[in-house]
């Protein structure tokens, strides 16, 4: 199927799959006739042409149904979906046994405790590497129930953990839009011109200050980078686990944030020392000594001591935007936040 | 002995690569051995041996890093087989993007960062477009986003390989590739084996030494831009 696909003239082939224009491009193929197929182009290449590319015609054909397999592939996937992991105990840095299972599905948010180098990275490692007692930790980690296949654990389209972390920023020269866009594509989903509108709307409930879609996203203010990293996770990345290493507290409504990716489905690994954040998990590991110490059910009265969090929270925001706005904070600040009932 | 070709554009992260994938293999208690290669100067050898792990450097000088590298593989092949080395990697910068040091049925490795630009994995050539794994590092400092799209890209370029982030600095991800160098092929020499495409070429009187600018000295394999209809 795939191999007859040489003989296609291209311009028949982009009509299904519109990325073979920008595939052949990497390849260096500009002003050719698309009428002709892949494998009479390749026919007309002169050998210098192939020498200063570095390629020759076989590896080019090569290439070419190599890429078309896989765009096949991504385009009748089906969503092969997740649900649940388990995390079955190793060790710890001394060798003491776990004695731990976990299993966490869509929806969950599973926050990480524990001092600097107790371990926390090694655990979210052992999740994005699927381990299979073969790490330093000996963890294992099943997806729905079973130890996923070699292949697929090593392929990155097999890949089940999307990442954010408040060291990552933008770096591309592009606008808002044009950026979601280039994501979009990427995704090879339909309908982009909405998602990328959906998204952008998105990022902006979450972030404390608005912004419009054709500005650079290198301009964006922290909160709002991080808003829209987050709107982006939830609606238009494959992955099912969210690993989040701490949301700092500024310009994105945290809770807004997680209800969102929760709704969308995705399993959520927090990593933070933050209260709200930490008591709005359902569960918590606390780490130690590289291994999992013991894990805590959000409890009760934790849950009941989230009412005046927020409340201290909103209040601390406010002085924020008081400062923002130009006004100072030389008022009663005591009695200020005594008023938090 | 397994041989591993590992090269990328400078400062891509090759070696802090090699560091945390070699330590998963080091707890297996297996040899293993470093070539590095550079042009002019290198410090990376003592970030080897600091590991304890045997490094050999060649510098190129003003050679062609690439035709260097290939001129002297065969000789570090021996050396690693004559020590007693279950892996040996050889690691060396691609300056040209023309790069082509990648030997058929040798297990393969191209590095790129993420900062490098969205159309970095188009702009190089054999170097990534022949490898059989690409890694791509400085993935935890840009978003979700741009890490989908650049891998994206690479799989475009190299629809073969298979591409795998890692972390240079915590090691995060660096397990999947030491699972490809303990699977690399098993070689006793090189004699005979082929690159994977042909070297950038050069042979021109620039190469023997030429330092005058002037179509009269311009000699041997020599490439002219082309400028179109200009009036004298």
């Amino acid at each position: 199927m795939i191999t007859e696909m040489i003989w296609v003239p291209i311009s028949k082939l982009m009509q299904d799959y519109p990325y073979i224009e920008d595939f052949l491009l990497s390849v260096g193929l500009k002003d050719f006739d698309s009428e002709l197929s892949m494998g009479s182009i390749a026919g007309t290449l002169t050998e210098e042409w192939l020498e200063d590319r570095g390629m020759d015609r076989e590896q080019l054909i090569g290439h070419f149904t190599a890429f078309m397999d896989k765009m096949e592939q991504l385009r009748l996937k089906p969503e092969s979906r997740v649900k649940e992991i388990a995390i079955l105990g190793g060790h710890d840095k001394s060798g003491n046994e776990e004695n731990i299972s976990l299993t966490v599905r869509p929806g969950d948010i599973l926050c990480i405790v524990g001092p600097t180098g107790s371990g926390k990275s090694r655990l979210l490692a052992d999740i994005e590497c699927l381990a299979q007692r073969d790490t330093p930790t000996g963890r294992q980690v099943l997806v729905n129930g079973e130890a996923p296949a070699a292949d697929k654990r090593f392929s990155i389209e097999y890949k089940l953990v999307a990442q954010l972390s408040q060291n990552m920023n933008f770096v591309m020269d592009l606008t808002v839009e044009e950026f979601v866009t280039m994501h979009a594509e990427s995704r090879m989903i339909e309908n982009i011109e909405d998602s990328v509108k959906a998204i952008v709307d998105c990022a902006n409930e979450l972030a404390g200050e608005r912004f419009a879609s054709c500005v650079p996203i290198t301009q964006l203010s922290g909160g709002q980078s991080r808003a829209l990293m987050i709107a982006d996770t939830a609606l238009l990345s494959a992955s099912p686990v969210v690993l989040i290493d701490e949301i700092e507290n500024a310009g994105v409504d945290r809770k807004k944030a997680l209800e969102l990716l929760v709704k969308k489905e995705k399993i959520i690994l927090m990593s933070t020392h933050d209260p709200i954040l930490a008591l709005m998990g359902h569960r918590r590991i606390v780490i130690k000594n590289g291994g999992i110490h013991k894990i805590i059910e959000t409890g009760e009265a934790e849950k009941a001591n989230m009412d005046i969090l927020h409340k201290i929270d909103a209040k601390m925001l406010n002085l924020r935007n008081i400062l923002r706005s130009g006004g100072t904070v030389d008022f009663d600040v005591q009695g200020y936040f005594a008023g938090v009932k | 002995m397994r041989l591993i070709t590992v090269s990328g554009p400078p400062s891509s992260g090759k070696t802090s690569v090699i560091l945390k994938t070699i330590e998963y293999l080091k707890a297996e208690a297996l040899k293993i051995g470093i070539v590095k290669f550079d042009c002019l100067s290198t410090y990376d050898n003592l970030l080897y041996e600091k590991m304890g792990i045997p490094v050999m450097v060649g510098l190129s000088g003003n050679l062609c890093p690439d035709h260097f590298f290939i001129s002297n593989i065969d000789d570090c092949m021996r050396w690693g087989v004559r020590e007693g080395m279950d892996i040996l990697v050889s690691e060396s910068a691609g300056l040209c993007n023309r790069c082509s040091p990648h030997i058929k049925d040798i297990t393969a490795v191209c590095v790129i960062d993420c900062l490098s630009g969205v159309h970095t994995p188009k702009k190089i050539g054999p170097m990534l477009k022949l490898a059989d794994v690409v890694v791509i590092t400085k993935g935890d400092i840009v978003s979700q986003a741009e890490r989908e799209v650049f891998s994206f890209r690479v799989k475009q370029a190299n629809p073969r390989a298979s591409v795998l982030f890692i972390n240079g600095i915590t090691g995060q991800g660096a397990y999947d590739l030491s699972v490809s160098f303990r699977n690399a092929a098993w070689v006793d020499s090189l004699d005979g084996k082929r690159l994977r495409f042909s070297m950038p070429a050069a042979l021109c009187s620039y190469c023997l030494g030429e330092t005058k600018i002037g179509e009269d000295y311009q000699t041997g394999n020599v490439k002219k831009m082309d400028f179109g209809e200009v009036k004298a």
